[in-house]
């Protein structure tokens, strides 16, 4: 179909022999595996980390602001810095969902799924922040606008702060949807695969009985996209109305109208090295190296460098407008900031945000693992530098020499930061166990135009499917129909056995070499031994089991009912085939 | 109403959608086609009907927009006007700018909703409800069509054998 073309030119987004199947398998293989022990220890140490700062918000609470770094002249710091360091992360996911879906940008797809997943976890952890800087946070409700019970006295809808509420939960709220309308089909997939009943009761619960018809689709797609079109401007609008809570004030350093674009490039440019961090790992660990690819790395690579150099721009420019507009306040905040006490904080912005992205400009490196993760946790490091930078040293040395001091933060402030580190990690960690973490759906929607198999197929002129006409009305058996070996009397009388190797095609030891069954994902030793007294020996006969063979097969041994149907032992038996051949 | 239908198995979207154009073509009526992922133009050849999903949407920021006019216009000017910054509240589109902020977020809010809500609905989305997909591989990777039979089982099977089908089944089926 002519909707399939994608030009020769361009690089394989799924590589490998993946078809459609395959693509569900292995998507759904983190989801149905076991966490492995990896899991387990970096998910103790974020829980350590979040009860830390569970406690720390506790002890914050119950004793007053009193407990933080702050003073009379310094009386915003970590707290606002956290939150707009959250937030600016919380860009990623839906720049890469919306903004890209509306450019048609067909990579997206492999990563729209954890960016935004990580989207919805960061916004969580920077909207922590002003509720817990409130003091009395149970009288959150105040920033809604209902009379309260003093008068009918409302919310100053003139205050930036207010309207950060109303983007800020905007932006959330607007996100969760848009993530689970895209889960809703993955979901289905994974319910439809679940063996165990009280999985499938889950999934079932989760997918809200998502059955994907064709209407479904055609609306399903409608949304997606008018949610793409709605979601632009309003993640551009959440950190432009951010940056609005400092630049609507008249503090040196803050009172700039350059603040908008900047904050938001910056927002972006933290948010892809968050992704990147996050991915590198997450392909790594749930195996998914074929979905997101040194291409899709180097993609964010190419976009943290584009976001660095703005950011860049921006920060000469506000030297340069400082000197040009003659305020000496101005100058003096700038001047300050690089050659004042906190001159550290300014060049490690400057080293990390500015100088440390041009690197991409080289190829190699852009496309080297190693140092894109590197990279990207400088850029995390330099993005809550800059946060510090124009919140502290702009407030530390005001309009009152005699007032100036310093910030230090106490144990209470760096524990709460460190807490919405565990518990982002907390929570990730839980997401990549229980999601489907790549939007298999979309996926598969762009296989044929984008998956290695088909454009090799297409580049050799080979035609894309064969229709097969079906004989008669059974189900075809789906793996690949060997000459199978002369039948032999079963080995066993046990009930089923004979079925089972009629189905599956005995093993003559004459002229066939048994396999090692064990490379099979699922088959250990002892399984290997029971399948070899069964009478199967190689991958060819594991490779033509299909369901009703599986059900066979655990009636005669008993032993991990559905385990071969989860694993998919006869897919994963046809790619070891594959590699024998 | 309990009815026959054909379902029948496609393992690849190209097959697919040259059987539904030539099942359309032979002058049957397409139930439905169950798919694992959008498959593009098949909602125009079944003959769909396009959504109108995008024009609620519309109409929602509308109303969105308008609760925010209508919200601030109270809160800010009649019930309560006050002296903020010099900047007294004399009039909704004096104050206005101030304003642009909420009345975006807000269209956002109410466009991306219920927007969102009106799908769920209409498509029968929501916790607890069943799936209703006839087979559990049209969410991996295998497209269902299902046709009503009206006393041409044979020509039917012919024809969908014809097109390619890897599965045909015949069941009975409940209407809701």
């Amino acid at each position: 179909m002519a909707s399939h073309y994608e030009a020769p030119i361009r690089k394989p987004l799924v590589i490998g022999n993946k078809g459609y199947h395959d693509v569900t398998v292995d998507i759904a293989a983190p989801v149905e595996g076991r966490a492995n022990k990896h899991w387990w220890i970096v998910f103790s140490i974020a829980l350590v980390a979040f009860l830390w700062g569970v406690g720390c918000i506790i002890y914050t609470v119950s004793t007053g602001i009193g407990t933080w770094g702050l003073n009379k002249t310094v009386n915003w710091a970590w707290d606002i810095t956290n939150f707009v360091w959250w937030v600016g992360i919380g860009h990623a996911g839906t720049l890469i969902s919306a903004v890209l879906l509306l450019f048609r940008q067909k990579w997206r797809m492999a990563i729209n799924r954890s960016a935004e997943a990580m989207t919805i976890f960061s916004v969580v952890q920077a909207g922590l922040f002003p509720i817990i800087h409130m003091g009395r946070p149970w009288l959150a409700y105040w920033v809604l606008p209902i009379p309260n019970q003093f008068g009918s006295l409302w919310v100053n809808f003139n205050s930036p702060l207010l309207w950060d509420v109303f983007a800020i939960s905007t932006y959330l709220s607007v996100s969760l949807v848009f993530w689970w309308t895209g889960l809703l089909p993955d979901f289905a997939m994974i319910r439809d695969r679940a063996v165990l009943p009280f999985q499938k009761k889950i999934y079932s619960l989760l997918s809200f009985g998502w059955t994907g018809r064709a209407k479904d689709w055609q609306r399903f797609e409608e949304v997606s996209l008018v949610l793409a079109g709605l979601a632009t401007p309003l993640v551009l609008s959440v950190h432009t109305i951010v940056s609005f809570d400092f630049a609507t004030s008249v503090i040196p350093g803050w009172h700039t109208t350059i603040f908008p674009p900047y904050f938001v490039a910056g927002a972006i440019f933290s948010g892809f090295a968050m992704v990147n961090t996050l991915l590198i790992i997450m392909r790594k660990v749930c195996h998914l190296e074929n979905y997101i690819t040194i291409q899709h790395i180097e993609l964010m690579n190419i976009v943290i460098m584009l976001t660095g150099s703005i950011v860049g721009c921006a920060y000469i420019t506000e030297l340069f407008m400082a000197w040009y507009s003659g305020v000496e306040y101005e100058q003096y905040a700038f001047l300050n900031r690089a050659t004042g006490p906190y001159w550290w904080a300014y060049w490690s912005m400057m080293t990390c945000n500015v100088f440390s992205p041009q690197f991409m400009w080289f190829k190699k490196l852009r496309t080297s693992i190693m140092f894109s993760f590197f990279i990207s946790i400088v850029v995390n490091i330099g993005m809550w530098f800059e946060r510090f930078v124009i919140i502290v040293t702009s407030l530390h040395r005001d309009y009152l020499p005699s007032s100036w001091t310093m910030f230090s933060p106490t144990f209470v402030d760096i524990g709460i930061f460190i807490g919405t580190i565990g518990f982002f990690f907390v929570l990730f960690l839980l997401y990549a166990r229980t999601f489907p973490v790549i939007a298999q759906a979309e996926v598969k929607s762009i296989l044929k135009a984008s998956g290695e198999k088909y454009k090799t197929l297409r580049d050799a002129g080979k035609p894309l499917y064969t229709i097969t006409k079906l004989k008669s009305e059974l189900r075809e058996p789906i793996t690949d129909n060997v000459i199978m070996g002369e039948v032999k009397a079963p080995v066993d009388d046990k009930v089923g056995v004979s079925d089972l190797l009629n189905a599956v095609g005995t093993f003559d030891a004459t002229t066939q070499q048994p396999d090692n069954l064990k490379k099979v994902k699922g088959i250990g030793p002892q399984m290997e031994a029971t399948l070899n007294e069964i009478g199967i020996y190689t991958f060819a006969q594991v490779a033509r089991m299909t369901e009703s063979e599986y059900n066979l097969l655990d009636s005669i041994t008993g032993s991990f009912p559905g385990r071969a149907q989860r694993d998919d032992w006869a897919g994963q038996a046809v790619i070891l085939l594959n590699n024998k051949r | 109403m309990a009815s026959k239908v054909i379902h029948a198995f496609y393992d690849d979207d190209d097959i697919l959608m040259l059987a539904v154009k030539k099942v359309k073509a032979a002058k049957h009526h397409i139930d439905e086609v169950y798919c694992p992922f959008p498959v593009h133009g098949l909602d125009k050849a079944m003959g769909l009907a396009p959504t109108r999903l995008a024009i609620t949407a519309f109409l929602y920021g509308c109303v969105g927009l308008s609760v925010a006019v209508l919200m601030m216009n109270y809160i800010m000017i009649e019930d309560w006007p006050q002296d903020i910054g010099g900047k007294p509240s004399f009039s909704y589109l004096e104050n206005m700018p101030a304003f642009v902020p909420i009345m975006f977020e807000l269209t956002v809010f109410f466009a991306a909703h219920l927007m969102v809500i009106t799908f769920y609905l209409r498509s029968r989305l929501w916790p607890f409800k069943e799936a209703e997909n006839p087979d559990v591989r049209t969410t991996d990777d295998h497209f269902l069509m299902e046709i009503e039979i009206h006393d041409n089982e044979q020509e039917l099977r012919d024809l969908l054998i014809e097109t390619g089908a890897v599965e045909i089944n015949i069941s009975e089926k409940n209407s809701h």
